[in-house]
């Protein structure tokens, strides 16, 4: 009896124990470095792994430029939209389908403009987030695309720009990135998904695990979308020891595109 | 915006302030009178220490404990790159030639002159609200930006160097806009000259945003819109095969100040270290920088320029970063490039001319 008592005292301690570690496992403490003042820190390479950038909706595989065979195809890809559907005004939708129509000459991303936010975080190139004591620089591969985030006093945007103005604040755990002033020249993805100049983003970067970001992005932009909606996927931490942003000076690869029937011996 | 230098940079002070020194040669004078005597005593004893900046004092250290490097920084300064080789080896100013030497240079940067001849003013594209060169040499009164050698210019070139460059030069006259690549890697919107490595002042956009954190330093230039991300840990540089516009750097801390060493840096037949001074970069190109913290408002910035192929010796250039509360900038030079329309356009335009007046005769 006695025993039968102890074994029952010695699974409850030892239940009990397991429960203390699994909620001590999901408090904010475990989940990912902390900087020195008790913030998560975010200083990292990280990566979406998704096609995103192909198509943020759900999307079937298809045929690219014909003479790039399966290279300039387009892989299937479950969507990172909230819901799947994208609530757009009817001129808008209309404007989106002729984007997509013309996708192969008028994405930004084939004369390696400035992607815009958030489209940045999901192409498919790793992205480093420093994380100073005073401010948060997120700097991107892909044609080097750079944003300071200001993490002092909100600051109005002196202009409008590619990657928008951002200021940061911490509500608990997660960095919420406030983005406005872009300008109306960035896409979403490869189909054709677009925005307005008023367009408004909403970011929040929160730790999930040592080496998992949740990301999520809020879309506002009542010119081109009936009401806000909401994107979101995990970013992945890079965790090879020679991980390092290289220079992806992509304009020199656009020059022929842009400029080659300007040569002295056209090339097209 | 390409070819929008100053536009967007909203800052009429400053605009406004060098309108006020170019048309006041008087007032300059006077604040130079006014504010250097203090600057002129200490400078000489900092230039005797080449490698640590004497007047190194007590500054802020980030969470980690390193010297706080973290802020925005201008190096928009008229000190010239090279030094006027009738001072010989002076290496400070007084405050009367400091006054002469921004009286003349900025009138010869004046934009807005109008004594030129046609060809030469038609040149001068952008006035002088454009730019922001700024309107005062350096905190260090220095004659020069070269420190070493001691005659304040960069060494010359080796033999295969100067035969490469005269090459290139006679290329350049021949085809100036056959193709884009005919054309500056500024005017392509690839590399300039304040990108670094070594950091150097040009027109506008003079500005750099750090941010630090334990392992790494990233130093944004808003020319150019490019961040160099330093690694602290001392991994290798990248392999020989790859070679990148401003480099692969590493850096370590030797005490209080950063030390950043570049490798790999991609070199072409246009890839000079800005308009200033005509130099070929070469594969064995090394750098190494140095950034102090010397005051709560300055970073003392050196560059040791290694390359044997081009130089017959090592130089070393120096100034002072200042603090500055403006944000940066995005300078979207690539996205709005109609310049290189322009210029490949106009040239077609010219041939397709030259071919009519030719074919009548």
């Amino acid at each position: 009896m006695r025993t039968r008592l102890f074994l029952i005292a010695a699974a409850g301690v030892a239940l009990g124990f397991l429960l203390h570690v699994s909620s001590v496992a999901q408090t904010p403490a475990n989940r990912g470095p902390r900087t020195v003042d008790g913030k998560p820190d975010l200083n990292g390479i990280w990566q979406a792994l998704n096609k995103a950038n192909w198509d943020i909706g759900t999307h079937g595989p298809s045929p690219g430029p014909p003479d790039l065979g399966a290279i300039g195809s387009s892989p299937p890809g479950i969507g990172v939209v909230e819901g799947d559907t994208l609530p757009y005004l009817p001129a808008a939708a209309a404007k989106k389908k002729e984007n997509f129509a013309h996708r192969w000459t008028a994405d930004p991303e084939l004369k390696c403009y400035l992607p815009g936010v958030p489209r940045a975080t999901y192409m498919p190139y790793p992205f480093q987030i420093l994380q100073g004591s005073k401010s948060i620089m997120i700097a991107y591969e892909y044609a080097g695309a750079i944003r300071a985030i200001n993490m002092g006093k909100p600051r109005e945007a002196p202009v409008d720009s590619w990657m928008g103005w951002s200021n940061g604040h911490w509500e608990g755990d997660t960095l919420v990135v406030d983005v406005t002033s872009f300008n109306d020249q960035t896409w979403f993805d490869r189909a054709g998904d677009f925005h307005s100049e008023a367009l408004h983003v909403v970011e929040r970067y929160t730790p999930a695990s040592a080496n998992v970001l949740q990301y999520e992005a809020t879309i506002e932009d009542p010119k081109v979308f009936s009401r806000p909606w909401k994107m979101g996927m995990p970013l992945y931490r890079h965790v090879e020891k020679n991980a390092q942003l290289m220079e992806y000076k992509c304009a020199e690869f656009a020059e022929e595109l842009l400029y080659g029937h300007l040569r002295k011996q056209p090339s097209k | 915006m390409s070819g929008k230098p100053d536009e967007e940079r909203g800052r009429p002070m400053t605009n406004k302030w060098a309108r006020v020194v170019v048309r006041s040669a008087l007032l300059l004078g006077a604040a130079v009178v006014l504010f250097s005597p203090a600057r002129a005593q200490t400078s000489p004893n900092a230039a005797k220490a080449k490698t640590s900046p004497a007047g190194v004092v007590q500054t802020s250290r980030t969470p980690q404990g390193q010297s706080d490097l973290e802020g925005v920084w201008s190096i928009a300064f008229l000190t010239p790159l090279q030094r006027d080789p009738q001072l010989g080896n002076k290496q400070f100013f007084t405050p009367e030639e400091a006054a002469a030497y921004l009286k003349k240079r900025s009138q010869e940067l004046d934009a807005d002159r109008r004594d030129l001849p046609p060809d030469a003013d038609t040149a001068l594209a952008y006035n002088q609200a454009w730019y922001d060169r700024g309107t005062k040499l350096g905190r260090n009164m220095r004659t020069s930006l070269v420190i070493d050698p001691p005659d304040g210019r960069i060494p010359p070139m080796t033999p295969e160097a100067k035969r490469r460059f005269e090459n290139t030069h006679a290329y350049s006259a021949a085809h100036p806009a056959d193709g884009p690549e005919d054309r500056t890697l500024g005017e392509r919107c690839l590399n300039f000259s304040q990108e670094g490595p070594p950091l150097l002042p040009g027109g506008y956009n003079n500005n750099y945003q750090i941010v630090q954190t334990r392992n790494y330093v990233a130093i944004l230039a808003e020319m150019g819109n490019k961040a160099r991300i330093i690694p602290l840990d001392g991994r290798p540089h990248l392999p020989q095969s790859v070679s990148q516009w401003n480099g692969d750097s590493r850096g370590h801390w030797e005490g209080k100040t950063l030390v950043v060493d570049t490798t790999n840096v991609r070199f072409n037949d246009k890839s000079h270290f800005g308009v200033n001074y005509d130099g070929l970069t070469d594969q064995n190109l090394r750098v190494t920088e140095r950034f102090t913290r010397t005051a709560a408002d300055t970073i003392t910035y050196q560059a040791t320029v290694n390359d044997p192929t081009v130089y017959t010796k090592p130089w070393t250039m120096e100034i002072v970063m200042s603090k500055t509360e403006d944000p940066l900038f995005e300078y979207a030079c690539h996205e709005g490039n109609y310049g290189m329309f322009g210029i490949l356009g106009g040239a077609r335009a010219d041939e397709k001319k030259a071919a009519e007046q030719g074919g009548h005769q």
